[in-house]
């Protein structure tokens, strides 16, 4: 039997905005992944302590304030720091395509802009855990 | 969400429409559907102004008065906000709508940790009276009225504004603000709340008994449908669940000996606009009616102006697509019509690059310009409620009026609102239909105009100014510029606040607070005597948040 990969999806900060993060976690749970979601308004020590407290695999972030490459670059060095650089970071929300670059030279895995549809959600995160690739 | 199920046969032809609330539209309507619904005029309609206002809450309407015009503005520092505020105003916006920051949403100074990177991103950034001074600065606070946009620290906002009124000279007894101050349905949607459910609203009901007792032409809550329906509600359990949270407010209220005569006419509403129109139509009409009976058959509420439902049904933001931006316009010039043809008392519009951005100076004032033209050329002023005696709409306004009443009876049924939201119940329910409502526009069951369409695709690449960027949903869209120096200058202003106050007055002030808020003295003028002390937002939310603590989300699944 194959492991699930399991995921946190998480809101960092204070935007309380979380209908995106919730239909995410619903839809990656219907598409087989294990899935915890972290609630609001959290900081961004209290994700790196929820994901390893849940030895996830990804953690993913639901921005919509705008604040999307400080807040990534803080938790990616955290991450190293805290020994947790085998977890994915992707991101989703409200997030400008001219950022996307920016966001994946900093080492965010997986970039799923608002109006993305499950099914690339789907396609992109079991391909951060394809050997082939 | 927002858009009706259609199935069609395999050459296109309509076979079956159900509407978001579940009600199923037959191809024609005529005398018979009237007749079986038991529709009466005296009954269901009265003559517009009359009870129970299905038709209007004026008898004439639009003709006596357009619609007042709400567009939400505030972001950056205060100064800037005063701009905006002012360039509104000049151009006939005859009421503000004031947004916050999250940081002062959510009780905490500019310079607190938590604050950084979003000082004045999404509003105006308030730290103390010294903003507030600098924002209202030659606005007119007698005849301008302010909407402001804010909840878990609504008490705090609105002592403050009674402040700054008082420190222009103007007396509390002539200025009008309503907070939105609607703390459950943070908790559906939104998520600005802090502290948990009780003291939430315990603090609620502090606002309106004090608004009640000292602040005669402000309306304390303004109950907000809204937030709730983008969160996945459909349109009957937006007014459902608006109700029922006006019930445990009024229930609060009455426990501490107030009657509801006394204070449910000073409530409002704050409801979308999104989605199929006739939906939209038949809701507000049902909710019209349903609020004025409830009021006078549940708490024997008479006075007719107190029945009457309030409030701004506007905004439509989930109806706005990141796709082909333009088209936002139209949609909500539509989305506009429906609420004019809702006998709407009060309007705003969301921009159409507002799934990109805090609206521009430009997009604002088009927003502003639509409502003007539905007014001024297209003939919504002509006559009061158009569609009264419409075979179809007065049918779908009875069907509305039992779907919603069936979604109160269910929250009833589970011991109330705050209960309902305490345990998670209603935020999975929506929640989970958010997420159906989703995958159905994935798999096209749900259309939207525009978005991930096959025509979308052929459009954009053919067109000779079609930049790859178009088909991942991004387009020219003038970004509203997210500005540092704004936190700076915030962070600044409060040093000099903490340098220059009395320090003494501060803390007595902020002593006497956190003592009535131990106990059961109303909140409200400890607050105000801060305000005048320039305590500052973190500071008087950090006495609440010590002595509250802070909610626990429940589990959404």
């Amino acid at each position: 039997m194959e492991n699930r990969i399991r995921v946190l999806i998480a809101k960092p900060g204070l935007d309380g905005h979380d209908k995106g993060a919730k239909i995410v976690a619903l839809a990656l749970r219907d598409a087989g992944f294990e899935v915890i979601y972290s609630g609001l308004h959290q900081t961004l020590e209290q994700i790196i302590a929820a994901a390893t407290q849940e030895a996830v695999d990804v953690i993913g972030l639901s921005i919509m304030s705008g604040a999307h490459l400080p807040i990534c670059r803080k938790l990616l060095s955290m991450m190293m720091e805290k020994n947790l650089a085998d977890i994915r970071l992707v991101v989703g929300g409200v997030i400008p395509f001219q950022d996307i670059p920016a966001l994946k030279q900093m080492g965010v895995s997986a970039i799923f802009p608002g109006g993305t549809s499950f099914e690339d959600i789907n396609t992109g995160m079991k391909a951060l855990f394809d050997p082939e690739r | 969400m927002g858009v009706a199920k259609y199935i069609k046969d395999e050459r296109g032809q309509i076979k079956e429409v159900t509407y978001q609330s579940g009600i199923r539209i037959k191809p024609s309507y005529g005398p018979e559907d009237l007749e079986q619904a038991g529709f009466s005029y005296e009954k269901d309609l009265g003559a517009p102004g009359e009870y129970p206002f299905t038709r209007s809450l004026h008898p004439q309407s639009y003709r006596s008065r357009a619609w007042t015009t709400r567009q939400y503005t505030g972001f950056g520092t205060p100064e800037e906000t005063n701009e905006r505020f002012k360039l509104m105003i000049a151009n006939g916006q005859n009421g503000l709508n004031v947004a916050f920051d999250l940081p002062t949403q959510m009780g905490y100074d500019s310079d607190h940790p938590l604050a950084q990177g979003e000082v004045g991103r999404v509003g105006m950034a308030i730290d103390s009276l010294k903003d507030f001074e600098t924002a209202f600065a030659g606005i007119p606070l007698d005849r301008i009225g302010s909407g402001l946009t804010i909840n878990a620290v609504a008490t705090i906002m609105m002592a403050m504004y009674q402040a700054v009124a008082e420190k222009f000279g103007y007396a509390k007894d002539q200025i009008s603000t309503t907070p939105q101050n609607d703390i459950l349905k943070e908790m559906i949607g939104r998520g600005a709340w802090i502290y948990p459910v009780e003291h939430g609203v315990r603090l609620v009901g502090d606002s309106i008994e004090y608004a009640v007792k000292e602040l005669p032409k402000s309306n304390p809550v303004s109950i907000c449908g809204y937030h709730i329906r983008e969160s996945g509600a459909t349109p009957a359990q937006e007014i459902a669940y608006a109700f029922e949270i006006a019930r445990a407010y009024i229930d609060n209220v009455t426990a501490r000996g107030i009657e509801p005569k006394d204070f449910v006419g000073r409530f409002s509403f704050n409801f979308n606009v999104y989605g199929n129109m006739w939906e939209q139509i038949a809701k507000f009409r049902a909710a019209r009616k349903l609020w004025a009976k409830m009021l006078k058959t549940e708490y024997g509420v008479t006075d007719k102006k107190k029945l009457f439902l309030r409030g701004l049904f506007g905004g439509g933001g989930s109806g706005l697509t990141k796709e082909q931006p333009e088209n936002n316009i139209m949609r909500g010039a539509y989305y506009a019509l429906g609420a004019a043809l809702s006998g709407a008392q009060t309007t705003a519009l969301c921009s159409f690059d507002e799934a990109y951005t805090i609206p521009t100076p430009r997009s604002a004032l088009l927003s502003l310009r639509t409502l003007e033209l539905l007014m001024d050329e297209v003939g919504m002023r002509d006559t009061v409620d158009p569609l009264a005696g419409s075979y179809f709409v007065e049918t779908l306004t009875l069907e509305m009026e039992e779907k919603i009443l069936e979604e109160m009876k269910e929250v009833q049924s589970l011991g109330g609102m705050v209960k309902c939201i305490g345990s998670g119940l209603i935020q999975r329910k929506v929640s989970k239909q958010a997420y159906e409502f989703e995958k159905g526009l994935q798999a096209g069951v749900y259309k939207k105009v525009g978005q991930s369409s096959a025509l979308t695709d052929k459009i954009s690449e053919s067109d000779p100014d079609h930049k790859p960027e178009t088909k991942s949903g991004q387009t020219n869209v003038e970004l509203h510029a997210y500005n540092e120096e704004w936190a700076e200058k915030s962070k600044a202003n409060l040093k000099e606040v903490r340098a220059t106050r009395n320090n003494r007055e501060v803390s007595d002030s902020l002593s006497a607070l956190e003592k009535a808020a131990k106990g059961s003295d109303n909140v409200m003028p400890h607050l105000v005597k801060c305000c005048h002390a320039y305590a500052t937002v973190g500071e008087m939310a950090g006495v609440f948040r010590e002595i509250f603590g802070e909610w626990n989300e429940p589990d959404f699944y």
